[in-house]
Protein backbone atom coordinates (compact mmCIF):
# COMPACT_ATOMS: atom_id res chain seq x y z
CA UNK A 1 0.00 0.00 0.00
CA UNK A 2 0.70 3.71 -0.32
CA UNK A 3 1.79 6.11 1.62
CA UNK A 4 -1.46 8.32 1.07
CA UNK A 5 -3.16 5.11 2.56
CA UNK A 6 -0.66 4.21 5.79
CA UNK A 7 -0.80 8.28 6.70
CA UNK A 8 -4.33 8.82 7.36
CA UNK A 9 -4.60 4.68 8.94
CA UNK A 10 -1.60 5.53 11.56
CA UNK A 11 -3.39 8.57 12.52
CA UNK A 12 -6.79 6.32 13.15
CA UNK A 13 -4.96 4.12 14.96
CA UNK A 14 -3.25 6.32 16.90
CA UNK A 15 -6.95 8.05 18.10
CA UNK A 16 -7.97 4.14 18.77
CA UNK A 17 -5.06 3.26 21.14
CA UNK A 18 -5.56 7.21 22.88
CA UNK A 19 -8.91 6.32 23.74
CA UNK A 20 -8.17 2.96 24.80
CA UNK A 21 -5.20 4.36 27.26
CA UNK A 22 -7.61 7.13 28.34
CA UNK A 23 -10.85 4.33 29.13
CA UNK A 24 -8.26 2.26 31.15
CA UNK A 25 -7.12 5.09 33.09
CA UNK A 26 -10.77 6.52 33.44
CA UNK A 27 -13.05 3.64 34.13
CA UNK A 28 -12.52 2.35 37.77
CA UNK A 29 -11.38 -1.52 37.94
CA UNK A 30 -14.79 -2.15 39.81
CA UNK A 31 -16.59 -0.74 37.34
CA UNK A 32 -18.63 -3.76 35.19
CA UNK A 33 -21.04 -6.31 35.28
CA UNK A 34 -22.33 -6.94 39.02
CA UNK A 35 -24.42 -9.54 40.71
CA UNK A 36 -27.57 -8.72 38.50
CA UNK A 37 -26.23 -9.14 35.26
CA UNK A 38 -25.43 -6.36 32.29
CA UNK A 39 -29.21 -5.72 31.90
CA UNK A 40 -29.44 -4.13 35.63
CA UNK A 41 -26.20 -4.60 37.57
CA UNK A 42 -23.47 -2.79 35.02
CA UNK A 43 -22.14 -0.41 37.55
CA UNK A 44 -19.44 0.86 39.76
CA UNK A 45 -19.67 -1.06 42.67
CA UNK A 46 -18.10 1.12 45.45
CA UNK A 47 -21.09 3.14 44.42
CA UNK A 48 -23.07 1.18 46.95
CA UNK A 49 -20.94 1.43 49.74
CA UNK A 50 -21.06 5.60 49.09
CA UNK A 51 -25.06 5.59 49.54
CA UNK A 52 -24.68 3.36 52.73
CA UNK A 53 -22.51 5.81 54.04
CA UNK A 54 -24.91 8.37 53.68
CA UNK A 55 -25.25 10.89 56.87
CA UNK A 56 -28.50 9.88 58.38
CA UNK A 57 -30.52 13.30 59.95
CA UNK A 58 -33.29 11.38 61.49
CA UNK A 59 -32.16 9.55 64.43
CA UNK A 60 -35.52 8.14 65.50
CA UNK A 61 -37.12 7.39 69.09
CA UNK A 62 -34.02 5.22 70.69
CA UNK A 63 -31.80 7.69 70.08
CA UNK A 64 -34.10 10.30 72.03
CA UNK A 65 -34.42 8.01 74.86
CA UNK A 66 -30.79 7.85 75.21
CA UNK A 67 -30.82 10.87 77.31
CA UNK A 68 -34.31 11.98 77.26
CA UNK A 69 -35.51 8.65 78.86
CA UNK A 70 -37.56 10.23 81.63
CA UNK A 71 -39.49 12.30 79.08
CA UNK A 72 -40.56 8.99 77.02
CA UNK A 73 -41.48 7.46 79.77
CA UNK A 74 -43.68 9.86 80.38
CA UNK A 75 -45.13 9.86 77.95
CA UNK A 76 -45.55 6.43 77.45
CA UNK A 77 -49.28 6.42 77.68
CA UNK A 78 -50.26 9.66 75.94
CA UNK A 79 -52.50 10.43 73.35
CA UNK A 80 -49.38 11.22 70.96
CA UNK A 81 -47.35 8.60 71.57
CA UNK A 82 -47.58 7.15 68.35
CA UNK A 83 -46.03 9.93 66.86
CA UNK A 84 -42.16 9.92 66.84
CA UNK A 85 -40.33 12.80 68.65
CA UNK A 86 -38.54 13.92 65.52
CA UNK A 87 -41.91 14.77 63.63
CA UNK A 88 -42.65 17.98 65.80
CA UNK A 89 -39.21 18.77 67.74
CA UNK A 90 -37.22 18.28 64.18
CA UNK A 91 -34.86 15.74 63.22
CA UNK A 92 -31.76 15.25 65.56
CA UNK A 93 -29.01 15.74 63.12
CA UNK A 94 -25.92 15.61 65.60
CA UNK A 95 -27.71 17.05 68.57
CA UNK A 96 -26.63 17.72 70.75
CA UNK A 97 -23.47 18.63 69.53
CA UNK A 98 -24.80 20.02 66.14
CA UNK A 99 -27.27 21.89 66.36
CA UNK A 100 -27.00 22.29 70.31
CA UNK A 101 -30.84 22.99 70.48
CA UNK A 102 -33.89 21.42 68.13
CA UNK A 103 -36.41 23.99 67.01
CA UNK A 104 -39.65 22.72 67.81
CA UNK A 105 -42.39 22.99 65.17
CA UNK A 106 -45.47 24.58 67.23
CA UNK A 107 -47.00 25.82 64.05
CA UNK A 108 -50.63 25.40 63.25
CA UNK A 109 -49.94 23.69 59.96
CA UNK A 110 -47.86 20.81 61.95
CA UNK A 111 -51.23 20.14 63.71
CA UNK A 112 -53.85 20.43 60.83
CA UNK A 113 -52.01 17.88 58.91
CA UNK A 114 -53.73 15.53 60.93
CA UNK A 115 -56.92 17.64 62.38
CA UNK A 116 -58.17 19.60 59.90
CA UNK A 117 -61.41 17.80 59.39
CA UNK A 118 -62.04 16.38 55.83
CA UNK A 119 -64.64 13.83 54.68
CA UNK A 120 -62.67 10.61 53.67
CA UNK A 121 -64.22 7.49 53.63
CA UNK A 122 -62.39 4.10 53.58
CA UNK A 123 -59.86 6.23 55.32
CA UNK A 124 -58.59 6.32 58.82
CA UNK A 125 -58.55 9.85 58.39
CA UNK A 126 -61.54 9.94 59.13
CA UNK A 127 -62.01 8.60 62.40
CA UNK A 128 -59.29 11.45 63.87
CA UNK A 129 -61.11 14.31 65.27
CA UNK A 130 -60.97 17.33 63.03
CA UNK A 131 -61.37 20.95 63.19
CA UNK A 132 -62.31 23.42 60.30
CA UNK A 133 -58.90 25.75 60.42
CA UNK A 134 -60.86 28.38 59.20
CA UNK A 135 -63.37 28.52 62.04
CA UNK A 136 -61.41 27.23 64.61
CA UNK A 137 -59.24 30.09 67.20
CA UNK A 138 -58.31 31.20 63.97
CA UNK A 139 -55.03 32.97 64.09
CA UNK A 140 -54.51 31.33 67.90
CA UNK A 141 -51.61 28.61 68.41
CA UNK A 142 -53.04 25.27 69.04
CA UNK A 143 -50.72 24.59 71.94
CA UNK A 144 -51.79 27.64 73.75
CA UNK A 145 -54.79 25.66 74.64
CA UNK A 146 -53.67 22.30 74.36
CA UNK A 147 -51.04 20.41 75.21
CA UNK A 148 -49.24 19.23 71.98
CA UNK A 149 -48.39 15.56 74.11
CA UNK A 150 -51.76 15.25 75.62
CA UNK A 151 -54.39 17.49 73.66
CA UNK A 152 -57.32 16.35 74.26
CA UNK A 153 -59.38 19.04 76.94
CA UNK A 154 -61.43 16.56 78.88
CA UNK A 155 -57.94 15.25 80.88
CA UNK A 156 -56.18 18.37 81.14
CA UNK B 1 -28.65 -68.10 45.86
CA UNK B 2 -24.79 -67.75 44.88
CA UNK B 3 -22.88 -65.13 46.55
CA UNK B 4 -22.86 -63.06 43.49
CA UNK B 5 -26.20 -62.73 43.62
CA UNK B 6 -26.83 -62.22 47.48
CA UNK B 7 -24.48 -58.73 47.40
CA UNK B 8 -26.45 -57.62 43.88
CA UNK B 9 -29.47 -57.86 46.27
CA UNK B 10 -28.45 -56.32 49.17
CA UNK B 11 -26.94 -53.32 47.57
CA UNK B 12 -30.27 -52.60 45.89
CA UNK B 13 -32.23 -52.91 48.57
CA UNK B 14 -29.80 -50.98 50.57
CA UNK B 15 -29.83 -48.24 47.98
CA UNK B 16 -34.16 -48.38 47.77
CA UNK B 17 -34.47 -48.18 51.37
CA UNK B 18 -32.09 -45.39 51.89
CA UNK B 19 -33.90 -43.24 48.98
CA UNK B 20 -37.23 -44.12 50.61
CA UNK B 21 -35.74 -42.45 53.81
CA UNK B 22 -34.43 -39.45 52.53
CA UNK B 23 -37.50 -39.30 50.40
CA UNK B 24 -39.56 -38.70 53.41
CA UNK B 25 -37.29 -35.77 55.32
CA UNK B 26 -39.60 -33.27 54.89
CA UNK B 27 -37.59 -30.31 53.53
CA UNK B 28 -38.88 -26.92 55.78
CA UNK B 29 -38.75 -23.96 52.99
CA UNK B 30 -38.03 -21.69 56.00
CA UNK B 31 -34.83 -23.97 57.32
CA UNK B 32 -32.87 -23.45 53.59
CA UNK B 33 -33.90 -19.53 53.54
CA UNK B 34 -32.53 -19.43 57.06
CA UNK B 35 -29.46 -21.05 55.85
CA UNK B 36 -28.91 -18.84 53.11
CA UNK B 37 -29.16 -15.00 54.39
CA UNK B 38 -30.60 -13.88 51.38
CA UNK B 39 -31.70 -10.15 51.20
CA UNK B 40 -34.17 -8.55 48.81
CA UNK B 41 -35.61 -5.42 50.40
CA UNK B 42 -39.66 -4.62 49.35
CA UNK B 43 -42.08 -2.32 50.80
CA UNK B 44 -45.72 -2.70 52.23
CA UNK B 45 -48.37 0.18 52.25
CA UNK B 46 -51.86 0.31 53.69
CA UNK B 47 -53.76 2.88 52.34
CA UNK B 48 -56.53 2.60 54.88
CA UNK B 49 -53.64 3.58 57.68
CA UNK B 50 -52.28 6.75 55.80
CA UNK B 51 -54.20 9.55 57.35
CA UNK B 52 -52.23 12.45 54.74
CA UNK B 53 -50.43 13.79 57.16
CA UNK B 54 -47.36 14.16 54.79
CA UNK B 55 -45.14 13.56 57.33
CA UNK B 56 -43.22 11.02 55.60
CA UNK B 57 -42.46 13.63 52.57
CA UNK B 58 -40.94 15.93 55.38
CA UNK B 59 -38.77 13.62 56.52
CA UNK B 60 -37.81 12.10 53.27
CA UNK B 61 -36.23 15.64 51.70
CA UNK B 62 -34.80 16.39 54.68
CA UNK B 63 -33.36 13.16 55.34
CA UNK B 64 -32.06 12.66 51.86
CA UNK B 65 -31.29 16.88 51.48
CA UNK B 66 -33.84 17.01 48.31
CA UNK B 67 -34.35 20.71 48.14
CA UNK B 68 -37.34 21.66 50.52
CA UNK B 69 -39.33 24.02 48.66
CA UNK B 70 -38.63 22.75 44.58
CA UNK B 71 -40.56 21.01 42.92
CA UNK B 72 -39.16 17.34 43.23
CA UNK B 73 -39.69 14.91 45.76
CA UNK B 74 -38.52 11.23 46.14
CA UNK B 75 -41.66 10.27 47.84
CA UNK B 76 -45.55 11.97 47.51
CA UNK B 77 -48.85 11.43 49.13
CA UNK B 78 -51.88 11.43 46.44
CA UNK B 79 -55.37 12.13 47.86
CA UNK B 80 -58.43 10.28 45.55
CA UNK B 81 -62.07 11.51 45.98
CA UNK B 82 -64.47 9.01 44.29
CA UNK B 83 -67.57 10.88 44.12
CA UNK B 84 -70.97 8.92 44.23
CA UNK B 85 -71.56 9.15 40.27
CA UNK B 86 -68.13 7.65 39.22
CA UNK B 87 -65.77 10.69 38.79
CA UNK B 88 -62.79 10.48 40.17
CA UNK B 89 -60.92 13.31 41.25
CA UNK B 90 -57.53 13.40 42.51
CA UNK B 91 -54.87 15.54 43.80
CA UNK B 92 -51.26 16.13 45.66
CA UNK B 93 -50.16 19.84 46.56
CA UNK B 94 -46.38 19.98 46.74
CA UNK B 95 -46.38 15.92 46.72
CA UNK B 96 -47.97 16.58 50.26
CA UNK B 97 -45.01 17.61 51.96
CA UNK B 98 -47.51 20.19 54.40
CA UNK B 99 -50.21 17.25 54.79
CA UNK B 100 -53.84 17.26 53.65
CA UNK B 101 -55.33 21.02 55.30
CA UNK B 102 -58.12 21.75 52.97
CA UNK B 103 -61.03 20.20 51.49
CA UNK B 104 -60.25 21.78 48.02
CA UNK B 105 -58.32 19.75 45.97
CA UNK B 106 -56.06 21.37 43.91
CA UNK B 107 -56.62 21.01 39.87
CA UNK B 108 -53.31 22.90 38.70
CA UNK B 109 -54.58 25.46 35.58
CA UNK B 110 -58.29 24.70 36.46
CA UNK B 111 -58.06 26.33 39.97
CA UNK B 112 -59.30 24.48 43.22
CA UNK B 113 -61.89 21.82 43.20
CA UNK B 114 -63.93 20.99 46.39
CA UNK B 115 -66.29 17.91 45.89
CA UNK B 116 -69.58 18.52 48.32
CA UNK B 117 -69.18 16.47 51.26
CA UNK B 118 -72.54 14.73 50.31
CA UNK B 119 -71.19 13.32 46.60
CA UNK B 120 -68.42 11.58 48.22
CA UNK B 121 -68.31 8.22 47.91
CA UNK B 122 -64.68 6.70 48.73
CA UNK B 123 -62.12 9.14 49.77
CA UNK B 124 -58.59 7.90 50.95
CA UNK B 125 -54.68 8.46 50.47
CA UNK B 126 -51.93 6.45 48.67
CA UNK B 127 -48.43 7.18 49.44
CA UNK B 128 -46.20 6.99 46.37
CA UNK B 129 -42.45 6.07 46.46
CA UNK B 130 -39.49 3.86 44.05
CA UNK B 131 -41.17 0.55 43.24
CA UNK B 132 -37.68 -0.70 43.12
CA UNK B 133 -39.22 -2.85 40.32
CA UNK B 134 -37.10 -6.55 39.95
CA UNK B 135 -37.03 -5.66 36.06
CA UNK B 136 -36.60 -2.02 36.00
CA UNK B 137 -37.42 -0.14 33.10
CA UNK B 138 -34.95 2.87 34.27
CA UNK B 139 -32.22 0.54 34.31
CA UNK B 140 -32.25 -0.68 30.93
CA UNK B 141 -31.92 2.22 29.38
CA UNK B 142 -29.28 4.37 31.10
CA UNK B 143 -26.02 5.19 28.60
CA UNK B 144 -23.72 5.06 30.47
CA UNK B 145 -23.96 2.27 33.45
CA UNK B 146 -24.63 4.89 36.38
CA UNK B 147 -28.05 3.47 37.22
CA UNK B 148 -28.49 0.65 38.22
CA UNK B 149 -29.64 -2.62 40.53
CA UNK B 150 -27.89 -4.05 43.41
CA UNK B 151 -27.71 -7.84 44.81
CA UNK B 152 -30.55 -6.74 47.43
CA UNK B 153 -32.77 -4.85 44.79
CA UNK B 154 -32.37 -1.75 45.72
CA UNK B 155 -32.36 0.27 42.14
CA UNK B 156 -29.38 3.54 42.85
CA UNK B 157 -27.87 6.16 40.91
CA UNK B 158 -24.44 6.89 41.15
CA UNK B 159 -23.79 10.45 41.04
CA UNK B 160 -20.49 10.56 39.54
CA UNK B 161 -21.39 8.67 36.44
CA UNK B 162 -24.41 9.90 35.62
CA UNK B 163 -24.46 12.39 32.69
CA UNK B 164 -28.21 13.97 33.30
CA UNK B 165 -29.32 12.62 29.80
CA UNK B 166 -32.92 11.88 31.15
CA UNK B 167 -33.36 8.58 29.45
CA UNK B 168 -34.12 6.95 32.80
CA UNK B 169 -36.57 9.74 33.72
CA UNK B 170 -38.78 9.19 30.26
CA UNK B 171 -38.41 5.22 31.18
CA UNK B 172 -39.78 5.00 34.76
CA UNK B 173 -43.69 4.12 34.04
CA UNK B 174 -44.22 5.29 38.07
CA UNK B 175 -42.69 8.69 37.16
CA UNK B 176 -40.64 8.52 40.42
CA UNK B 177 -37.10 10.00 39.00
CA UNK B 178 -36.71 13.50 38.84
CA UNK B 179 -33.62 15.64 37.94
CA UNK B 180 -31.42 17.15 41.11
CA UNK B 181 -31.68 20.75 40.83
CA UNK B 182 -28.63 21.12 43.06
CA UNK B 183 -26.43 17.79 42.26
CA UNK B 184 -27.77 18.06 38.62
CA UNK B 185 -28.26 14.39 37.81
CA UNK B 186 -31.18 12.03 37.78
CA UNK B 187 -32.34 11.20 41.39
CA UNK B 188 -34.61 8.50 42.83
CA UNK B 189 -35.81 6.87 46.41
CA UNK B 190 -32.97 4.67 47.43
CA UNK B 191 -35.16 2.90 49.93
CA UNK B 192 -33.08 4.97 52.59
CA UNK B 193 -30.32 2.31 51.46
CA UNK B 194 -27.90 4.19 54.08
CA UNK B 195 -30.59 3.66 56.83
CA UNK B 196 -31.63 -0.01 56.41
CA UNK B 197 -28.39 -1.56 55.78
CA UNK B 198 -27.51 -0.22 59.11
CA UNK B 199 -30.20 -2.26 60.46
CA UNK B 200 -32.59 0.97 60.84
CA UNK B 201 -35.90 1.85 58.84
CA UNK B 202 -36.60 4.36 56.51
CA UNK B 203 -37.08 7.73 57.27
CA UNK B 204 -40.82 7.99 55.64
CA UNK B 205 -41.53 4.91 57.39
CA UNK B 206 -39.86 6.15 60.45
CA UNK B 207 -41.87 9.50 60.44
CA UNK B 208 -45.29 7.40 59.84
CA UNK B 209 -47.22 7.85 63.21
CA UNK B 210 -49.45 4.99 62.09
CA UNK B 211 -47.91 2.50 59.94
CA UNK B 212 -48.88 2.59 57.06
CA UNK B 213 -45.22 2.37 55.26
CA UNK B 214 -43.16 -0.56 56.43
CA UNK B 215 -39.89 -1.93 54.46
CA UNK B 216 -38.99 -5.41 54.80
CA UNK B 217 -36.58 -8.34 53.75
CA UNK B 218 -39.01 -10.47 51.39
CA UNK B 219 -36.69 -13.45 51.51
CA UNK B 220 -37.00 -13.83 55.01
CA UNK B 221 -40.32 -15.72 55.53
CA UNK B 222 -40.44 -14.46 59.12
CA UNK B 223 -39.96 -10.42 58.27
CA UNK B 224 -43.64 -8.71 59.08
CA UNK B 225 -44.14 -7.40 55.30
CA UNK B 226 -43.24 -10.91 54.35
CA UNK B 227 -46.09 -12.63 56.67
CA UNK B 228 -48.64 -9.63 55.41
CA UNK B 229 -47.66 -10.14 51.16
CA UNK B 230 -48.68 -14.04 51.91
CA UNK B 231 -51.66 -14.18 54.18
CA UNK B 232 -53.37 -10.67 52.63
CA UNK B 233 -54.60 -9.69 49.25
CA UNK B 234 -51.65 -6.62 48.20
CA UNK B 235 -51.81 -5.08 44.77
CA UNK B 236 -48.80 -3.41 42.97
CA UNK B 237 -49.38 -0.07 40.74
CA UNK B 238 -49.08 -0.58 36.82
CA UNK B 239 -48.70 -4.11 36.76
CA UNK B 240 -48.90 -4.20 32.96
CA UNK B 241 -45.76 -2.68 32.17
CA UNK B 242 -43.89 -5.95 33.36
CA UNK B 243 -41.37 -4.00 35.52
CA UNK B 244 -42.41 -6.42 38.38
CA UNK B 245 -42.77 -3.51 41.21
CA UNK B 246 -41.89 -4.67 44.89
CA UNK B 247 -43.76 -1.99 46.76
CA UNK B 248 -47.24 -3.79 47.59
CA UNK B 249 -50.19 -1.96 48.31
CA UNK B 250 -53.19 -3.54 51.04
CA UNK B 251 -56.40 -1.79 49.71
CA UNK B 252 -55.62 -0.97 46.09
CA UNK B 253 -58.31 0.56 44.19
CA UNK B 254 -58.36 0.11 40.28
CA UNK B 255 -58.84 4.18 40.17
CA UNK B 256 -55.27 4.68 41.88
CA UNK B 257 -52.71 4.90 38.50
Amino acid sequence: MKNHVWRPLFVVIAIVIGILLFRAFYVPSDFGAQERGYTFGYHRLSNEQEWKDYPAKYKGNDYCNECHDDKIEELESAHHATIPCENCHGAAFDHPDDPEKLVIDRSRGLCIRCHSELIMPSSDRNDIPGIDPAEHNQGEECSECHNPHNPSLEDM
Amino acid sequence: MKRREFLKSTAVFVAGASISVSALDFIDPKEILAANPDLRWGFLVDTHKCVGCGFCVKACKIENDIPYDANVTRTWVERYVIKKDGDVVMDSPKGARDGYTSKLLDQNHSGMLQVPDEEIAQAFFVPKLCNHCATPACVQVCPVGATYQAADGVVLIDRTWCIGCGYCIMGCPYGVRFFHPVEHVADKCTFCYHRISKGGNTACAQACPNGARRIGNLKDPNDPVTVALMTQRVGVLRDEYGTKPQVFYLGLNKEVR
